[in-house]
């Protein structure tokens, strides 16, 4: 009971240092302590109710659990990372995203193909993908390959979308100017048209690259060597070593923000002329 | 519309002879081992015939795929109705629908835990947005955890919240709803704030020209201007909440739904099986989308915004 008034005293002190920190002049800082007193504040007051009301740590294991169970099981860890990051997401996104950017370009040149795929595009991405993972195992065996095969499969529609958009951000006015410079397709596509199209091209990588993880963690579940973030999730939900699983899932939170952290960053790098990437804060 | 109707075909029609043929190639040593065991030989026409008929295939073919949809929807109930002739109608009834190795109520399983995940995931994204709109310390705070939850792969965590649930006695559809929720609330909360925040300065400033309360800025201009936003959001949350739903059956497959039998299909080899289950998913949520964008444009002509 102590324990959870304490929980409560935390929140109303996060609470009130966040508005505090809300009142002060606008900064660089103010939205990333804001933000890390919230997460804080959040894992302290897990820890504080699951020990005060007395959850079995089999339903929800403490943080320090957690943080006790990942210090202790890292080579496990290490080795599922590497299976299911480094060889099933990295290997497919790099396949999907390229076969759909390359396809893009293809599509690009036809007007009929555009009108024809993009519709089509469109409907299968906001299909149930990931229900495809089965199949695929079925015929890549359950290896990486097929977890690269699950991630092709998820990221290229929404890839592809995007990039053909991206194709058309270019004004007429811009594509009549180089043809006035007398350019060629080449040229037109390397110095206009796809820099105009980067914005939406990001939008496409930042999306894929959270798809990708997810994919490639789902199609461990129907099948995968003894080794991976998707099958040491679910078989460790199974035998109900929760804390192993959550220690899994914080690898898994981590890889996939650092993943889209670091496409955001490229994005920023690459379109810092573009509006959204400018300085200052809209409203 | 029409302009887009030849190419759409055109593709379309390209796509399943793409799938004619890939049959052909990716069962084809299935076929050839048949004929080594049989001591035959196979002409082409009936190597074809053979990989397009197959019982256990690589790759079914669209027919076979479809066949298999008709026969555990229609046909079955066609025969369970047939079958209880001269029962109470209400028994009849009873039979069709309660059939538990329907196609349909598998999808209905889905459907409802899709539906209910996705008011859920809705409600607590305006919600949050309002809050996010109207607090700029909750803004600060809550608005980059509201991303970075998007980064975790949340259908990861499907098998252990449901074990987690089952442990604490909630079983059924709301684990699954739980899914569907989470990942349907991200697209609301974003699209929310971004429409809450959509009116321009000069209309703002009207509303204060005008003295209008905080309450009154919120329900007469903040709100209206919202609702394009929300549709946009909701197409997206609705399609996720379908995926959210179908990941959560497939962990949870005693209770029956189109993820479940996806599973069954891939302990039993029975690929038909998983692509009936996936077609019908994707027919649900091609269903689903669509019905949201016509509440949409009903909803936008009620309010005069320009179609």
């Amino acid at each position: 009971m102590k324990l959870i008034l304490l929980a409560l005293v935390v929140w109303a002190l996060g609470w009130g240092i966040n508005i505090w920190i809300a009142r002060q002049k606008a900064g660089r800082w103010q939205s990333i302590v804001s933000a890390a007193v919230f997460g804080v504040t959040l894992v302290i007051m897990w820890e504080l109710i699951v020990r005060g009301s007395g959850v079995s740590p089999v339903i929800l294991p403490p943080p320090s659990m957690i943080y006790a169970a990942f210090i202790g099981s890292t080579d496990t860890l290490a080795a599922d990372f590497f299976q299911t990051f480094v060889k099933g997401v990295l290997t497919g996104y790099a396949m999907g995203v390229g076969a759909a950017f390359l396809t893009a370009l293809a599509i690009d040149r036809s007007d009929f193909l555009k009108r024809g795929l993009l519709p089509i595009g469109n409907f299968v991405a906001a299909l149930p993908i990931i229900g495809m993972a089965p199949i695929l195992v079925m015929w890549f065996g359950f290896d990486w390959q097929s977890k690269a095969a699950v991630v092709v499969v998820m990221i290229f529609f929404p890839m592809l979308v995007n990039t053909v958009q991206g194709l058309d951000a270019a004004d007429k006015m811009q594509k009549d100017l180089m043809r006035t410079y007398a350019a060629d397709y080449w040229q037109t596509l390397f110095k206009l048209r796809l820099p105009a199209a980067a914005p939406f091209i990001f939008n496409g990588l930042k999306i894929a690259s959270t798809l990708a993880l997810i994919g490639a963690i789902v199609a461990e579940f129907f099948g995968s060597p003894i080794v991976g973030m998707g099958f040491r999730i679910s078989t460790g939900a199974g035998r109900l070593e929760l804390d192993l699983v959550w220690a899994e899932i914080v690898v898994a939170a981590i890889a996939g923000s650092a993943f889209y952290g670091i496409v955001a960053l490229v994005e920023r790098k690459a379109t810092f002329w573009h509006p959204s990437q400018r300085k200052g804060r809209g409203r | 519309m029409m302009r887009n109707l030849f190419p759409i075909l055109t593709v379309t029609l390209v796509i399943f002879a793409l799938w004619y043929a890939f049959a052909i190639v990716l069962n084809k040593n299935w076929a050839y081992d048949k004929a080594v065991r049989g001591n035959y030989e196979l002409s082409f026409s009936e190597l074809v015939a053979d990989t397009w008929s197959q019982k256990k295939p690589r790759l079914p073919t669209p027919d076979q795929v479809a066949a298999e949809i008709w026969k555990s929807t229609g046909a079955a109930a066609i025969k369970k109705w047939g079958r209880s002739e001269g029962r109470p109608l209400s028994y009849r009834l009873g039979k069709v629908f309660g059939d538990k190795k329907s196609l349909l109520r598998h999808a209905w399983l889905t459907l409802s835990a899709t539906m209910l995940g996705f008011v859920f995931g809705t409600g607590l994204g305006i919600l949050l947005a309002v809050g996010i709109v109207h607090n700029k310390a909750m803004d600060n705070s809550v608005m980059p955890w509201v991303i970075t939850s998007q980064t975790i792969p949340i259908l990861a965590l499907a098998p252990m919240i449901i074990v987690v649930l089952n442990a604490v006695g909630v079983s059924g559809l709301v684990p699954k709803a739980i899914i569907s929720a989470y990942l349907s609330f991200f697209p609301v909360v974003v699209g929310m704030v971004k429409g809450l925040r959509s009116p321009d300065s000069i209309q703002l400033d009207q509303m204060r020209t005008w003295f209008a309360s905080k309450s009154q800025v919120f329900w007469k201009l903040r709100l209206p201007a919202s609702v394009p936003y929300l549709f946009t959001s909701l197409k997206i949350g609705v399609a996720a909440s379908l995926v959210g739903a179908i990941v959560g059956e497939l962990t949870i497959s005693q209770d029956g739904g189109l993820g479940a039998r996806m599973l069954q299909g891939n302990y039993y080899g029975t690929t038909i099986l998983i692509w009936a289950a996936l077609i019908f998913a994707a027919a649900m949520a091609a269903v689903l989308v669509s019905s949201v964008g016509l509440v949409e444009r009903i909803t936008k002509k009620r309010m005069g915004f320009v179609a």
